[in-house]
């Protein structure tokens, strides 16, 4: 039973959706209000769920000393620390004389958002700015045509997407310049590589949903 | 080893406040002077240039500094870069310029503030456009710090434009909705019903029923235009595939510039009225409403990066086209 009634789950969901879709009328259209309220609800839980684990993981890897275990106290500290901020906030908002939510602005949990979070954030993410500079000095080679291709498309892209490419080549007509040549490559190479990968995957998606509805995939379930 | 990142931590934080606190404020290069330091740097990398046909490649420290002083510098030059308005961002702005006032527009905030320098702006920009032209906005996120970014663009826009304190009433003039979790199914369910999915706001959390911007808008047949600012999954290509297809809404989007090319087949389809790639985009939509902001500012920096790599991969191959036929 560990195994059919997940089964017989997936299936009725499955083909409840699926009939909703194409039949958007009661009782149909019911089922499918139900499935996804009730997978919004999960999908909140899981939430909870990935921070629990997250705590769960550091934890261990600070009982078991592993490497960097200082970064997992970090953490958890820094879970810990915002967690409750927020609650604080929370709970002196609600009993203010101008009641205000934990993450208004001037709150302790707004300002540790924007003066530590956000610029973690973006830091992190500002990095890969200079791991491609590096990397596109020293492995970035013509070696063979599709390199070629690649390295081509990257220069007139990554030209003609800043105002600097036409300033280059302000000297030609219009249709000639960086610009227009970065919007020929999006909007007609790109695109048909992209309308090529969408087809390609929605293909993999009906084929895989097939088979999970019908019971034929069971990965899902584990063990298989 | 950790002792020397410390120093050069404190090395950067000491340089951070002196900046902060001692120098002068704007600090401006004249316009000689940022010629010199582009000459300068021009010459730099016809060093680099010369060192690595000779076979002697610089260390990736080096290309980190360059690409620092690329993105820092221009911050003190005042070149105004001629701005063209691509079909792309002047097809989002189309749609938005075409409403009448008390129009009523979704905007769905999906991304964090890893993707918020490049997306900020195009939000700051759009809520002053709104505001200035009595456009009703419904923000909502389905990521988790989406909405809050929402209520930093719409801080910033009220710290720009003080009159807005007076004008812009919370509840009539826009709403934010919040987070919900569960990705596209969020939006299934808010075809048939908002207030399934969001039964008050977060700001001040009043009962849906009892917002004004809110009142007869029941599910996507009650929004007159929407935006999405969106860095990844769930994002554009969510919305397309169930609001737009689905349920018809009328969408333009807002992406990083990495996520841009996969809403382009969207855009050629007339799934989407318009596209705001980047930084670029974000600047183009900055010109074309008259809002000018950060995405402006930001684009000089952008260009000389963009600038530093280029150079850095024609060198890198010009070297390796020599090495080769050297051994041939």
């Amino acid at each position: 039973m560990r195994r059919e009634i997940p089964i017989a789950i997936t299936f009725i969901v499955g083909l409840a959706y699926v009939i909703a879709y194409f039949i958007p009328h009661p009782p149909f259209n019911h089922f499918e209000t139900w499935f996804t309220d009730w997978f919004v609800i999960i999908a909140a839980f899981a939430i909870w769920l990935g921070a629990l684990n997250l705590l769960k993981i550091s934890a261990l890897k600070i009982a078991h000393k592993r490497s960097d275990w200082p970064f997992a106290a970090l953490i958890i500290i820094s879970f810990l620390v915002m967690i409750s901020i927020g609650f604080i906030e929370g709970y002196r908002g609600i009993y203010a004389d101008q009641p205000f939510q934990f993450r208004d602005p001037g709150t302790a949990f707004d300002w540790m958002y924007v003066n530590v979070y956000m610029p973690l954030s973006a830091t992190m993410f500002a990095l890969l700015a200079f791991f491609v500079a590096s990397a596109s000095y020293r492995a970035f080679r013509a070696r063979n045509l599709e390199a070629t291709l690649l390295l081509l498309a990257a220069f007139f892209v990554m030209l003609g997407r800043v105002p600097i490419g036409d300033i280059i080549t302000s000297w030609l007509p219009y249709k000639y310049q960086m610009s227009q040549w970065a919007a020929w490559i999006m909007n007609v190479p790109n695109t048909a590589g992209q309308r090529a990968i969408m087809i390609g995957i929605a293909l993999g998606l009906v084929s895989t949903s097939l088979r999970i509805i019908l019971g034929l995939e069971r990965s899902y379930l584990g063990g298989e | 080893m950790l002792k020397k990142e410390l120093i050069v931590s404190a090395l950067i934080a000491i340089a951070f406040l002196i900046a902060k606190f001692l120098l002068p404020k704007p600090i401006q290069f004249s316009r000689t002077v940022s010629v010199i330091i582009i000459i300068l740097l021009a010459l730099l990398f016809f060093f680099i240039f010369i060192l690595t046909v000779k076979g002697k490649y610089i260390g990736r420290r080096v290309v980190f500094l360059l690409v620092g002083i690329a993105l820092l510098l221009p911050f003190f030059m005042q070149f105004t870069l001629p701005l063209q308005i691509s079909p792309e961002v002047r097809g989002a702005y189309d749609g938005l310029a075409s409403l009448k006032g008390g129009s009523k527009v979704l905007a769905s905030f999906d991304y964090d503030p890893a993707s918020a320098p490049e997306l900020q702006p195009m939000a700051e920009a759009f809520f002053k456009y709104c505001f200035d032209n009595d456009i009703k906005v419904i923000v909502m996120g389905l990521w988790p710090q989406g909405a809050q970014q929402a209520n930093l663009a719409v801080e910033a826009a009220m710290e720009e434009t003080p009159r807005y304190r007076d004008e812009i009433q919370y509840g009539e003039d826009w709403v934010n909705l919040g987070f919900q979790a569960g990705n596209e199914f969020v939006i299934v369910r808010m075809g048939e019903s908002f207030k399934a999915m969001f039964p008050r706001d977060i700001v001040k959390n009043l009962p849906y029923d009892s917002i004004p911007v809110l009142k007869n808008v029941r599910n996507f047949s009650n929004i007159d235009y929407s935006i999405n600012f969106s860095a990844g999954k769930p994002g554009t290509v969510e919305w397309v595939q169930v609001a737009v297809d689905r349920y018809n809404l009328n969408m333009a989007a807002g992406n990083t510039a990495v996520q841009a090319p996969m809403a382009y087949p969207y855009l050629k389809a007339k799934q989407l009225t318009g596209l705001m790639g980047g930084m670029s985009g974000g600047a183009e939509f900055e010109k074309i409403t008259g809002k000018f902001g950060k995405a402006t500012t930001y684009l000089l920096s952008q260009s000389f990066a963009h600038m530093v790599v280029i150079v850095l991969i024609l060198i890198g191959n010009f070297a390796f086209f020599r090495e080769r036929m050297r051994d041939k």
